[in-house]
């Protein structure tokens, strides 16, 4: 019995288990990926405007000879960090920040590595009268015009607006368990099920797993995670990372900065492309 | 218990739909013919309620001149969406059959004051307004026409935010019209965005907000996310005019909240410092 059992193929990971997977608090976060990647790194802070957003982390880091400006969403490890940084949800400050500091590695010509992993852009009254929704609309206007390469790693949640302010970019990476979607298949699940506990199926019907978002062209390549998922070993999943990155880099570093800025505007055009 | 210490149970009347109008703002009833003729705008408040897209390209275009561009782009269900209540496929199709539109944004060439401008003009009842595939693509190829005929973009927009049974490309859009709105103005055109009641969600986040002028009506919805999400994050309750034109012109984010019988004359007055006059 034990051979038959043996041979009976691993059971298919549903989309909530992926959802699960791509939440659980011990997965690496920004830290834990500068901690593995780069062999330098210095925090750079605040907007020049009101704040110094602790929900989204930026700074100069070395990833082998790549001098970058690294950002990312940051959840935060204990409960205070995670108050801090309003477990990852960006304010307005949080994407102007990141907009200053890529304007400065843009002089530079300094690659940009983004880290991505938020459940959502803060929606608090503060945020929306800081302009949330123009923080975000600014920062997809800026980083499409950006004149420097941009790789993108979504490493846990990708979740919607607040994700892709900071994940437009020349490569987009995913790990294998993280989710990328619209909307949180709790907030769609309420709206078209009319019902949260429905998340699961929405999860499934939303199709927001790395291979799914693969076949549609929402990403370029999923990166490998250890077995059992990224949280069971931060060191391989920083390493399966920084290759794909090293490796986008190298490419993308070679490409003039015209053509770099003419096929990042293909790559936005393709994604619901249509032939009439 | 004496007969007058009875109490007696308010009487609710409710309101007779068909002929009644409910303003959003204020709770006044009007009479639907009186909205109607008002432009739908409440008489009451002053509240600036939705048009149609067809509606308000009327009062914008010059009479006659709205040439209508990208009709075959459509909707997309490339995910074959189902949900609990069926598949989105039934459901646009419905919504394409009732209305008459393809797409939740009415795109067209058309003359404002005699200049030649690109002009789409969302509408609210095409699935909420949603941003889906085939209304990024709209959006996308009305800038690159735009550029290529030299001409001003208009965008009234009134919109939920993306489809999301599109799924992650109708997120996608956000960025796709933003690059395009970009390259706009690098070629010296200029856009201008008039965020029309509701304006929300990923629209808001998107192109809505990239307008050299962003401009508005009275009391309309604007903002990113919903009030419910965020007192529920919060745990505060907001202000009653939370999110609305006169909150987000107050907080910086507005150039001009202008009346609707004054709409095109300021656009076009716009497009004259801008240099482009007949």
């Amino acid at each position: 019995m034990a051979t038959a059992k043996a041979k009976t193929p691993a059971k298919t990971m549903t989309a909530m288990d992926h959802v699960k997977l791509a939440r659980d608090p011990k997965r690496p976060h920004i830290f834990d990926f500068i901690a593995t990647i780069c062999s330098d790194f210095e925090e750079l802070h605040g907007d020049r405007l009101v704040n110094d957003d602790r929900g989204l982390v930026c700074g100069f880091g070395a990833i082998d000879s790549y001098k970058c400006l690294i950002m990312g969403h940051h959840k935060g490890a204990t409960i205070e960090e995670n108050m801090e940084a309003n477990f990852g949800m960006a304010n307005p400050d949080g994407y102007r920040k990141a907009m200053r500091l890529a304007k400065l590695a843009e002089r530079f010509h300094m690659p940009i590595v983004s880290f991505v992993d938020t459940p959502g852009a803060y929606p608090g009254k503060e945020a929306e009268e800081r302009g949330q929704a123009e923080a975000i609309a600014k920062s997809l206007e800026f980083f499409a015009r950006l004149k420097t390469p941009v790789v993108v790693v979504v490493t846990g949640e990708g979740g919607s607006g607040g994700a892709l302010a900071i994940a437009v970019g020349d490569r987009i990476l995913m790990l294998e368990n993280a989710i990328y979607s619209v909307i949180s298949p709790e907030g769609c699940a309420g709206i078209l099920w009319r019902d949260g506990a429905k998340a699961p199926e929405a999860a499934e019907a939303l199709k927001i797993t790395a291979p799914d978002l693969l076949k549609l062209g929402a990403i370029d390549e999923i990166v490998p995670e250890p077995a059992g998922g990224a949280q069971k070993n931060h060191k391989a999943t920083g390493a399966a990372v920084k290759k794909a990155v090293v490796a986008a880099l190298k490419e993308l570093m070679k490409l003039p900065v015209d053509e770099l800025i003419a096929r990042r505007y293909d790559k936005l055009c393709a994604m619901g492309r249509f032939s009439k | 218990m004496g007969w007058f210490e009875k109490k007696t149970e308010p009487v609710k009347i409710p309101p007779t739909k068909a002929l009644w109008n409910v303003c959003p703002r204020c709770k006044s009833y009007i009479a639907k013919a009186d909205w109607t003729a008002n432009n739908c705008i409440c008489p009451a408040c002053n509240y600036h309620g939705r048009l149609g897209a067809r509606q308000r390209i009327a009062q914008l275009a010059d009479e006659g001149s709205f040439a209508e561009v990208f009709r075959a782009v459509s909707y997309s269900d490339h995910l074959d969406f189902h949900d609990a209540t069926g598949d989105y496929k039934s459901k646009v199709e419905a919504t394409i059959k009732k209305s008459g539109e393809t797409e939740s944004i009415v795109m067209g060439t058309a003359t404002m004051g005699k200049v030649p401008v690109m002009l789409g003009v969302m509408d609210f009842a095409f699935m909420g307004g949603s941003l889906g595939t085939g209304t990024g693509e709209r959006i996308t190829r009305a800038c690159e026409q735009a550029i290529a005929e030299r001409r001003p973009l208009i965008i009234c927009s009134a919109s939920g935010g993306a489809r999301m049974h599109e799924g992650i490309l109708s997120l996608m859009q956000m960025a796709k019209t933003s690059a395009a709105i970009a390259r706009l103005k690098e070629a010296g055109l200029p856009f201008i965005s008039v965020l029309t009641d509701p304006t929300t969600g990923g629209v808001s986040a998107s192109f809505a907000m990239l307008g050299d002028l962003n401009i508005t009506e009275p009391k309309a919805l604007i903002g990113f996310a919903g009030r419910r999400v965020i007192e529920n994050t919060i745990h505060q309750k907001l202000p009653a005019d939370f999110q609305s034109a006169e909150y987000l012109k107050a907080h910086g984010f507005i150039d001009k909240i202008v009346e609707r019988k004054e709409l095109k004359g300021f656009i076009v007055k716009m497009l004259n410092y801008f240099g482009f006059a007949v």
